[in-house]
C-alpha cells in the first residue's frame, strides 16, 4: 500500500522526439487512477516508466515516500498486467505465478500460501499445472493478474490488459478487476485507450494528449465539465456536438443564453431533445439525415442548416421518424459547454 | 491441399517411391559391398544380394585396419570424428546462442556493427580462409591436436543468426515481465530463453553434427599423426590407396560404419529436429 507520485515527468528520446511532456500526478493510497488517450499520447510510454521499463528524463517518481527514479523494475516493488499477458510460455500456470517470487527467495512454504489464495481468488485453481497455450484468453488474462497479486506490490500497473479479450469477457473481467482491486486496496495505475473502461473503471481519470495532461478528475467530473475541446470530443461516445456560437446565434440562440466569451459551444447527443422541455429551451431547425438504431437506445444523424457536418443525437427507444424528416430540436442552455477555440479550453 | 483422387494418390506414391529408390539403391550396394569377398566387386558384375563375409570385413575394419592401404583400425578414428563432431557440435551452439543474445538483447555501442561483423564470417567458409587459418593454427601448435581440429570450425555465423531470429520472435514483454519478476539477464537467459529455444538447438546439434562428422578438407591438412585421423580421411586414404588396388569390401564396410553415428543422432532427436524446424507457437 503506498501512494505514488509523478512529478514533471518527461521522457525524450535519443532522436529528440517528447513522448511524455512534464506529467504531474498524485495517485492516493488505494486509488484507482486510469490514463485515457488516443494511441500515440504518451500514456503507456508514462506506464512503462513508471514500471522501470524506460528510463526517466527528468522529473521524480515517488512510491511511497521512496524516489524510485533510477531503481530496476524488481525493486520498485510494483506488478504489471501486460496487454498480451506475457506468461511464460513453458511453464505452468504454477510456476508463472512463483517465478517473481523464486527470484527473490521466498520461502517455498510462503510461495505456496500466495500461489493457492491467489488462483483460490482468481478461479484459477484448476489450471495450476497447466501450460498457458492450453488456456482460453479469460483464463490467461487470470493468470497474469495472478502473477502480478502474488507479489503483494504497492501499486499495480495495467497496460490495456482487456484489449485482447472479446467484448463479452471484457465487461465481465473489468468488474472483476475493480472488484479485486477494492478489496485489496492497493493502488493502480490502469492505461486505456476505452474511455468506457476508463469511465468505469476509475476512481481517477487523466487525459492524456500528445504528451500532456489534459484533465485530471472524478469520471463524472470530466464527462460533466471536460476542461478542453479534447476531453469534450475525446470522452463520451457518440462524442460531444460542437457548434460555432454565432452559427447558434444566427439561429435563435439568445446571446445572454450562451456561455459569456465562448466561441464554441459544445452539447452531449443527448443533451438534444426531440421534444420541447418544461423549462426554457433554444429552439433548433433541422432535418434527420440518417437513423441508427442501437438497441435499447437510437442514434440520429441530423444535418443543420449551413453546416458541413451533422449532428449526433441520442435518445432511449426507437422514435418513429424517417430519414429527411423536418425536426425541431430543443437544447437547454444549462447543457451548453463553452469554449474558446484559440487556446481550445473551457469557458467558465 | 486435400484431395481424394485415387490416381493422383497412386502416382504420387510412385513419384515418392522413385525418389527412395534412386537414394537408398547405392547405400544398399555399398552395404551389399562391405559383405562379400575382397574380390568380387574386381569382376565388374555388382552382385545385389548379401555375401557371406560381413562379419569377417567388419571384424578387420574395427579391430586391425589395413595397415597396407594406410589405414589404421577404424575405432579410434570414429573416436576422433566422434570428438571433432561434438567439440564443433556443442563449441557452435555455446557461442553462437550467447552471441546472438548479445546482440539482440544488450544495447553496447557498435551493436550492429558487431552484428554485421559476425554476418559476413558467412561469407568466407573454412575453404576459402584455409591457408590464413592453417598458419595461425600451426604457429599455434594446435596440429594434430582435438583443439585443432575444432577450434578454427567453431565460430559461426549461421548459427548465431539463426538464434538471432529465434530470440526476435519472442515477444518483448516476456523480456520485461522477467525484468519485473526480478530475473536478471543471466537468469531470464537460462530460465527463458534456453528452454524457449531448445527445440532450435535440438534441431541445430543435428545439422552441425552431421557437419562436423563429414569434415574431410581441414582434418586432412592439419593431421599428420594416425592417431588423430577422423572416420572420412581414412575412408578416402583407403579408396585412394596407392600401389595397390582398393579393396572395396573393406572401404564399404567403412562407409557404413562412418553412416552409423549421424543416423543415431538424427534418430534420437528427430522429433525435437521437426518442431524445431515447423514450430513458430512462442
Amino acid at each position: 500500500m503506498a501512494t505514488l507520485t509523478l512529478d514533471a515527468l518527461r521522457k525524450t528520446y535519443p532522436d529528440g522526439s517528447e513522448a511524455v511532456k512534464g506529467v504531474s500526478l498524485d495517485g492516493a493510497d488505494g486509488e484507482m487512477v486510469v490514463l485515457v488517450g488516443p494511441s500515440g499520447c504518451g500514456k503507456s510510454t508514462l506506464l512503462r516508466m513508471v514500471a522501470g521499463l524506460e528510463t526517466i528524463t527528468s522529473g521524480t517518481l515517488r512510491i511511497g515516500e521512496r524516489v524510485v527514479n533510477t531503481l530496476e523494475p524488481a525493486d520498485r516493488d510494483i506488478a504489471m498486467v501486460f496487454q498480451n499477458y506475457a506468461l511464460y510460455p513453458h511453464m505452468s500456470v504454477y510456476d508463472n505465478l512463483a517465478y517473481g517470487l523464486r527470484n527473490r527467495k521466498t520461502p517455498r512454504v510462503e510461495i505456496e500460501r500466495r500461489v493457492k489464495t491467489a488462483a483460490e481468488m482468481l478461479e484459477i485453481q484448476p489450471f495450476l499445472t497447466r501450460k498457458p497455450r492450453a488456456l482460453s484468453g479469460g483464463q490467461r488474462q487470470r493468470v497474469a493478474m495472478g502473477r502480478a497479486l502474488v507479489r503483494e506490490p504497492s501499486v499495480f500497473l495495467f497496460d490495456e490488459p482487456l484489449s485482447n479479450l472479446d467484448a463479452k469477457l471484457r465487461v465481465q473481467m473489468r468488474v472483476e478487476i475493480r472488484r479485486l482491486q477494492r478489496r485489496l486496496g492497493t493502488t493502480a495505475l490502469y492505461v486505456t485507450h476505452d474511455q468506457i473502461e476508463a469511465l468505469t473503471l476509475a476512481d481517477r481519470l487523466v487525459v492524456l494528449n500528445a504528451g500532456r495532461i489534459e484533465q485530471i478528475g472524478t469520471p463524472s467530473e470530466v464527462y460533466d465539465r471536460p476542461a478542453t475541446l479534447f476531453v469534450a470530443g475525446f470522452i463520451g461516445s457518440p462524442a460531444m456536438n460542437i457548434l460555432p456560437v454565432d452559427w447558434l446565434a444566427a439561429h435563435g440562440a439568445l446571446a445572454h443564453s450562451l456561455p459569456p466569451g465562448a466561441d464554441l459551444v459544445g452539447i452531449r447527443p443527448d443533451a438534444l431533445l426531440l421534444e420541447r422541455p418544461s423549462e426554457a429551451a433554444l429552439a433548433i431547425p433541422a432535418t434527420l439525415e440518417l437513423l441508427e438504431p442501437a438497441g435499447g437506445e437510437t442514434h440520429l444523424y441530423i444535418g443543420l442548416d449551413g453546416r458541413p457536418d451533422p449532428v449526433t443525437l441520442r435518445v432511449q427507444g426507437r422514435p418513429d421518424l424517417r430519414d429527411g424528416a423536418p425536426l425541431t430540436l430543443w437544447v437547454r442552455p444549462g447543457d451548453f459547454h463553452g469554449f474558446t477555440a484559440a487556446t481550445g479550453r473551457r469557458v467558465a | 491441399m486435400v484431395e481424394n483422387r485415387p490416381w493422383l494418390t497412386l502416382l504420387a506414391h510412385l513419384v515418392l517411391i522413385a525418389g527412395v529408390a534412386i537414394v537408398v539403391f547405392p547405400v544398399y550396394v555399398a552395404f551389399i559391398a562391405s559383405t562379400r569377398g575382397p574380390s568380387e566387386f574386381l569382376t565388374g558384375v555388382i552382385p545385389l544380394t548379401p555375401g557371406d563375409q560381413m562379419w569377417a570385413n567388419y571384424a578387420a575394419m574395427l579391430g586391425t585396419g589395413v595397415s597396407s592401404a594406410g589405414a589404421p583400425p577404424l575405432g579410434p578414428m570414429l573416436w576422433n570424428s566422434l570428438v571433432m563432431a561434438l567439440a564443433i557440435t556443442v563449441g557452435k551452439i555455446a557461442i553462437s546462442i550467447t552471441s546472438a543474445f548479445a546482440v539482440v538483447y544488450f544495447r553496447f555501442p557498435f551493436r550492429i556493427g558487431f552484428f554485421w561483423l559476425i554476418f559476413i564470417t558467412l561469407m568466407l567458409p573454412v575453404e576459402v580462409r584455409i591457408i590464413p587459418t592453417f598458419e595461425v593454427v600451426a604457429s599455434l601448435g594446435m596440429l594434430n591436436s582435438y583443439a585443432g581440429l575444432s577450434i578454427p570450425l567453431i565460430a559461426s555465423a549461421t548459427a548465431t543468426f539463426l538464434f538471432r531470429q529465434v530470440f526476435m520472435t519472442i515477444p518483448e514483454e516476456l523480456a520485461e515481465a522477467a525484468r519485473i519478476d526480478g530475473a536478471g539477464p543471466l537468469r531470464f537467459f537460462r530460465d527463458i530463453l534456453l528452454p524457449l529455444s531448445a527445440t532450435n538447438i535440438a534441431a541445430l546439434f543435428v545439422i552441425l553434427f552431421i557437419y562436423g562428422w563429414n569434415q574431410y578438407l581441414w582434418p586432412l591438412l592439419i593431421t599428420t599423426d594416425e592417431a588423430h585421423y577422423t572416420v572420412v580421411m581414412g575412408i578416402q586414404r583407403m579408396a585412394t590407396a596407392a600401389d595397390s588396388e582398393p579393396i572395396w569390401n573393406l572401404v564399404m564396410a567403412a562407409v557404413i560404419l562412418a553412416a552409423l553415428p549421424p543416423i543415431l543422432v538424427i534418430l534420437a532427436m528427430q522429433s525435437f529436429f521437426v518442431k524445431g524446424l515447423t514450430e513458430t507457437e512462442k
